[in-house]
C-alpha cells in the first residue's frame, strides 16, 4: 500500500463502489450497568468507504468504534474486520487487526514523555521498522501533511487542543493503515483546521482507498466527506444512507440533530 | 429482616468475592507477564529508564532508613544487653536482623512508598487519559510495554538496594557502639563476622526479589485498573502504596517461616 502522507503517485485506484465489507456488525448490543448503550446494531462498511457516524452525545458514537478496534468486547453481536470475527479474538490475537486498522482519540491519546516527532514515529518503532532514514522520512511526510513540521520537537503538554490532535492524526495515519477511526476529529478544532481534517479524508479516501470511520458533531464536514452516515439514536442507528438522504430525511429526529434544533424553549 | 441488616449479613460474603475477584485480576497480570517475559522483547532501553528511576532514585531514601534504623537498633540494644553484660553481641544480633528483616523489609517499604506510588500514578494516568487504549490500538500490549520494564528494573534494583539497606544499616550500628559506647570495634567486627553467614544474605535478598515483584504486580494492576480521571489515579495510588505495604509484611512473616527451615538460623 501506498504511504498515504506523501505526495507520491497512488498505487492503486480508489474502490468506492466495491463490494468487499470491511467492517461488519451484526447484531452488536453493548450495556454497560443499567444503560443499553447498543442495541442490535447492523452496520456494513465497505472497503475505501467514508462513513461519519452521528448522533446526540452519550448515545454509543465512540462505544462503536471502540467495538470495532477491539477495545470493548460487545455482550452479544459479532464484528468482522476484514472477514476476521474479531470479538472472539484475544488481546494478543488482535495485533494483526491492529496494523490495519488505526484509529484517533477525542484527546488525542498522545504519549506525554515523547516529542510530537517521537510519538508519530511510535508506531513505526514498534512495528519493527528499524531504518532510521526511512523512519525520519515517514515522520516529516506524516507531520507535513497535517502542518505541523515547525512543532516536531514540542512535548504535547506544549502543544494547543488542535495541534494534539493533528498529531495524533500523524500517529494514525503513519503506518500505512487500511481503515482509520476517527474519534471527533474536529472537535476543538479552528475552522481553517477543521478543513485540513477533512481535507486530509477527503485526499486519504480518494487516493488510496482508505476505509474512513468519523465520529463527529459538525456537520458541514460530514456532508463534505461522508459517502454514507449513520445517525445512532437510543442504541438503535436511527437513520443510515446518503448525505442526500439525509438531508431528504423525513425523521423529526434526525432533523432536528443536523439542523440544531432542541426542545428547549427560552 | 431489614434491608440494613442483611446488607451487613452479605457484607462479609460480598468483601470475600472481591478479594477473590481481586487475587484473579493480579494472577492474570502474572500471567501475562509470564508471557511478556517469555516473548523476549525486553526493550532494555525502557529497563534502563526503570532502572534509573527505581533504583537509582530510591538510593537516598533507603540508605537513610536502613542506616538511622542500625543506629536506632544499635542504639536501644547496647543499653539493655549491658544489663546482661552481652553488649558484645549487639554486632551479631543487629547484623542477623538487618539481613533476614529490617533490611529487606525497609528497603521493601520505602520503595512500595516511592516507586510503587510513581508506578501506579504513571500508568493509572496514561490509562484514564486513553494512552493504554492508544497503544492497545498500536498492537503494543500494555503489560509488554509498561509492567515488563518496571519488572524488570525492579528485580534487578531490588537486590542492590536491600543490600545498600543492610550494609549502611551495619555502618551505622558499628559507629554507634565504636563512637558512642567506646566499644572496641574488633569486639564488634568479630562478633558480627562470626554470627553472621552467607544464609543471611541470602535471605535478604530473596524478600527483595519476593517484594520487589510484589510491589509491581500491586502497583501496575492499580494504575491499569484506574477510572474516573484524577480521583481514579489518586486512589489508585493510594491503594497500591497501602496494599503493597500490607501484603510486604504480611507476606514477610510467611516467608520468613519458610525461609528459616531452608536456612536455619543459628547454625554457624
Amino acid at each position: 500500500m501506498a504511504d498515504p502522507t506523501t505526495n507520491a503517485a497512488p498505487t492503486s485506484a480508489p474502490e468506492n463502489g466495491s463490494t468487499h465489507a470491511f467492517i461488519e456488525l451484526k447484531n452488536v448490543c453493548k450495556r454497560f450497568g443499567s444503560q443499553q448503550v447498543l442495541l442490535n446494531i447492523n452496520l456494513t462498511i465497505q472497503h475505501g468507504e467514508t462513513v461519519c457516524i452521528i448522533g446526540p452525545s452519550g448515545e454509543g458514537k465512540t462505544v462503536t468504534l471502540k467495538h470495532i478496534i477491539g477495545l470493548i468486547k460487545p455482550d452479544s453481536g459479532e464484528i468482522y474486520v476484514d472477514g476476521v470475527h474479531v470479538n472472539r479474538l484475544k488481546e494478543r490475537e488482535m495485533a494483526p487487526i491492529r496494523q490495519k486498522v488505526s484509529m484517533l482519540f477525542q484527546g488525542a491519546a498522545l504519549f506525554d514523555n515523547l516529542t510530537v516527532e517521537q510519538n508519530v514515529a511510535f508506531p513505526l518503532l514498534e512495528h519493527g521498522v528499524r531504518d532510521l532514514a526511512e523512519i525520519d522520512r515517514r515522520v516529516r511526510a506524516a507531520l507535513q501533511a497535517v502542518d505541523l513540521d515547525e512543532h516536531r520537537h514540542k512535548f504535547p503538554t506544549s502543544l494547543s487542543g488542535g495541534m494534539r490532535k493533528r498529531t495524533g492524526i500523524a500517529r494514525a495515519i503513519i503506518d500505512r493503515s487500511e481503515c482509520i477511526l476517527y474519534d471527533e476529529p474536529n472537535s476543538g478544532l479552528d475552522p481553517i483546521g477543521s478543513d485540513i481534517i477533512d481535507q486530509m479524508v477527503l485526499r486519504m479516501q480518494r487516493r488510496y482507498s482508505i476505509t474512513s470511520i468519523i465520529v463527529t458533531h459538525d456537520m458541514r464536514s460530514v456532508f463534505k466527506i461522508a459517502n454514507r452516515v449513520a445517525m445512532l439514536y437510543r442504541g438503535e442507528i436511527r437513520f443510515l444512507g446518503t448525505p442526500t438522504e439525509l438531508r431528504e430525511c423525513n425523521d423529526p429526529i434526525v432533523q432536528d440533530f443536523i439542523n440544531g434544533r432542541s426542545d428547549v424553549t427560552g | 429482616m431489614t434491608e440494613f441488616s442483611s446488607g451487613l449479613l452479605t457484607l462479609p460474603g460480598r468483601t470475600f468475592l472481591q478479594f477473590l475477584v481481586y487475587l484473579g485480576q493480579l494472577a492474570e497480570l502474572m500471567r501475562e507477564l509470564s508471557i511478556a517475559v517469555r516473548s523476549g522483547v525486553w526493550r532494555l532501553k525502557l529497563v534502563a529508564q526503570q532502572i534509573v528511576a527505581i533504583g537509582y532514585g530510591s538510593q537516598a531514601v533507603v540508605i537513610v532508613t536502613g542506616a538511622f534504623t542500625g543506629a536506632v537498633f544499635t542504639f536501644q540494644s547496647y543499653a539493655k544487653f549491658k544489663d546482661f553484660g552481652f553488649e558484645t553481641t549487639v554486632g551479631a544480633v543487629v547484623s542477623v536482623a538487618l539481613c533476614r528483616e529490617l533490611g529487606p523489609v525497609l528497603a521493601g517499604l520505602m520503595v512500595a512508598g516511592r516507586v510503587g506510588a510513581a508506578m501506579a500514578a504513571d500508568i493509572g494516568t496514561m490509562k484514564v487519559t486513553e494512552q493504554v487504549d492508544a497503544l492497545r490500538v498500536m498492537g503494543v500490549h500494555p503489560v509488554d510495554f509498561l509492567v515488563l520494564p518496571r519488572f524488570l528494573a525492579m528485580m534487578i534494583s531490588m537486590p542492590f538496594l536491600v543490600a545498600e539497606s543492610i550494609s549502611f544499616g551495619l555502618f551505622a550500628s558499628y559507629l554507634v557502639t565504636s563512637f558512642g559506647y567506646d566499644m572496641p570495634s574488633a569486639w564488634y567486627l568479630t562478633h558480627m563476622l562470626d554470627h553472621t553467614n552467607m544464609d543471611d544474605l541470602n535471605i535478604g535478598m530473596i524478600k527483595g526479589f519476593v517484594f520487589g515483584m510484589l510491589i509491581t504486580l500491586i502497583s501496575c494492576h492499580q494504575g491499569l485498573s484506574a477510572e474516573n480521571g484524577a480521583v481514579g489515579v489518586g486512589l489508585g495510588t493510594t491503594r497500591a502504596v497501602v496494599i503493597s505495604s500490607l501484603v510486604l509484611l504480611i507476606v514477610n512473616f510467611f516467608l520468613s517461616i519458610l525461609l528459616n527451615y531452608i536456612f536455619p538460623i543459628g547454625t554457624a
